[in-house]
């Protein structure tokens, strides 16, 4: 299977890969997906507490190339946003940026899960309620 | 200079030998005759090229001429033989046994017998990817009419205890049939020695071309027979009906003839270059060799590298070198290699395999190019793995509760 050129270049050029401190309250973890899976994400948002902003964004992934450029992708469009814009962001506009296949669409949607993940994790750790979010099959 | 991409995927199949294919060419407009025609010089000339064919695949393997039957490959031989077998010998039983870790050829065509009422053991492999001797024997019942064992493995390599698997067989009068193709070429394969009834093979694995391959049928002691599954003009001692591919068959002839002469010199050069290479990849830490390391064939290498991921470590360097993973990913079924999780390896270990092919057309200076990248990869992949750096840390990640989807 030949990838996109975008997913090429992510994988060649990941975007903010790397480890932010957990233990800080304004930054929230998201891990996601399973080693027996093949793909494992961890997404982390650094939360402006200002202004409410997401002020860096990093990431990890076990997976394969889709898996890895999904990633790559969503910690760029976090960077930037409030919280509540990064909740926003849908698994299909990583579908249409990088151009996945149907059979890696699962890459994209644990990206989006990861997110919410992070955002659920900075919520909890700032005494905020955890938001429910729909249960999704990948 | 390296010319790139680097095909080290020879488990797959084989780049045809130059000289294969020159002995292959005047039999397509030259000497287009057909095999069976027996009236004139066209069918002589054609038929004269097969027998030549038959004696030099029968030498490769320690068979009479008469005892092979030319196919359109592996997969129709392995069809031919157990649906052969299977209905050939219905009088004295239904039952079957082979093994978890057999190529799909064979797999399905015995999931096929259970549907026709047939009945089937399949053996599990011990984590070297042997078949345990002593389950075998168990396994035999009075209603077992055939042993299906392959030679040596496609994805790791292991060769299956074969003289004791055929002993076994003869003991409780069972007949043994072999799937030989990654063998047949690669290693000395000799039907007498190695006491096999039925052994199938392809020419697209032996530096042949593609779409034809051979049973071997034995007549003597005891004599086989199968039904065909082709119906038609009777070719092939009525086994096999279909015009003879006479171009194909006439490269079959002249790979295995290659591969008998020059086997020892192949099995040389091919062995250094994947000892080197896996040497040097297992130095990497956290990596992994997947099967036996001795009963295993001389350019096979599978190796895991934990905490990456194969297809996405393959995406780092298949633009230049082409090879084989055992990851979900690159199969269309989303399940990781079944040969991988049948030797015990956990979905993650099986998800971080990459299977090496080497080939006699392979060299050092590719070798050396392959370890740099694969390497490189790695590393880099694990600099970008959260479950490497859980690793490095020291957590367990058996006691994290991963979200399975």
């Amino acid at each position: 299977m030949a990838y996109s050129e975008k997913v090429i270049d992510h994988y060649n050029n990941p975007k903010n890969v790397g480890t932010l401190d957990k233990g800080q309250k304004n930054v929230g973890t998201g891990l996601v997906g399973a080693p027996e899976c093949g793909d494992v994400m961890r997404l982390q948002i650094e939360v402006d507490e200002t202004t409410g902003v997401i002020k860096d964004a990093k990431f990890k992934t076990f997976g394969c190339g889709s898996a890895i450029a999904s990633s790559s992708l969503a910690t760029e469009w976090l960077k930037g946003k409030s919280v509540d814009e990064a909740l926003k962001i849908d698994n299909m506009e990583i579908v249409e940026e990088l151009n996945l296949p149907p059979v890696k669409i699962h890459c994209s949607v644990l990206a989006e899960d990861a997110i919410k993940a992070a955002i659920n994790d900075y919520r909890k750790k700032n005494g905020l309620e955890e938001l429910v979010f729909e249960e999704r099959i990948h | 200079m390296l010319k790139l991409p680097i095909y080290l995927d020879n488990n797959a199949t084989t780049p045809m030998d130059p000289r294969v294919l020159e002995a292959m060419l005047p039999y397509f407009v030259e000497h287009f005759g057909n095999a069976a025609s027996r009236n004139h010089p066209f069918g002589w000339e054609a038929e004269e090229a097969v027998d030549y064919a038959r004696e030099q695949v029968a030498k490769l393997i320690g068979a009479d001429p008469k005892e092979i039957i030319f196919t359109s490959g592996a997969t129709e031989a392995d069809n031919l033989a157990i649906k052969g077998v299977f209905e050939m010998y219905a009088n004295k039983g239904n039952h079957i046994i082979t093994c978890v870790t057999e190529h799909k050829a064979v797999l399905d065509t015995c999931k096929h017998i259970e549907k026709q009422g047939g009945e089937v053991t399949y053996l599990p492999v011990k984590p070297d990817g042997l078949i345990d001797l002593h389950e075998l024997e168990a396994a035999i019942k009075p209603t077992t009419v055939l042993i299906s064992i392959m030679y040596a493995n496609n994805e790791v390599g292991v060769i299956q205890p074969v003289k004791e698997i055929s002993a076994i067989a003869k003991k409780h009068g069972v007949l043994f049939f072999t799937d030989a193709t990654q063998a047949v070429g690669k290693i000395p394969v000799d039907v007498l020695k190695d006491g096999i009834d039925l052994l199938a093979f392809s020419a697209h694995k032996m530096y042949g071309p593609k779409g034809v391959g051979a049973l071997y049928v034995r007549r003597k002691n005891p004599r086989v027979k199968v039904t065909a599954q082709m119906d038609g003009g009777g070719h092939e001692r009525g086994m096999r009906s279909g015009t003879l591919n006479v171009p194909g068959i006439v490269g079959l002839g002249k790979a295995c003839e290659l591969c008998r002469l020059e086997m020892e010199q192949d099995t040389k050069h091919i062995k250094a270059l994947r000892d080197k290479l896996e040497n040097a990849l297992l130095q990497v830490e956290e990596s992994y060799l997947n099967g036996h390391k001795d009963h295993r064939l001389p350019h096979v290498s599978n190796i895991s590298f934990k905490y990456v991921e194969g297809e996405g470590l393959m995406m780092g360097f298949n633009k230049n070198i082409a090879l084989s993973s055992g990851s979900a990913c690159t199969s269309a079924s989303l399940e990781p290699s079944y040969v991988l999780k049948a030797l015990g390896l956990g979905d993650d270990l099986a998800h971080s395999s990459l299977r090496f092919g080497l080939g006699r057309f392979t060299t050092e200076e590719q070798i050396d190019y392959t370890i740099e990248q694969v390497t490189n990869t790695v590393n880099k992949l694990r600099e970008m793995s959260p479950l490497w750096e859980m690793f490095k840390e020291g957590i367990d990640l058996n006691t994290i509760e991963w979200a399975h989807h």
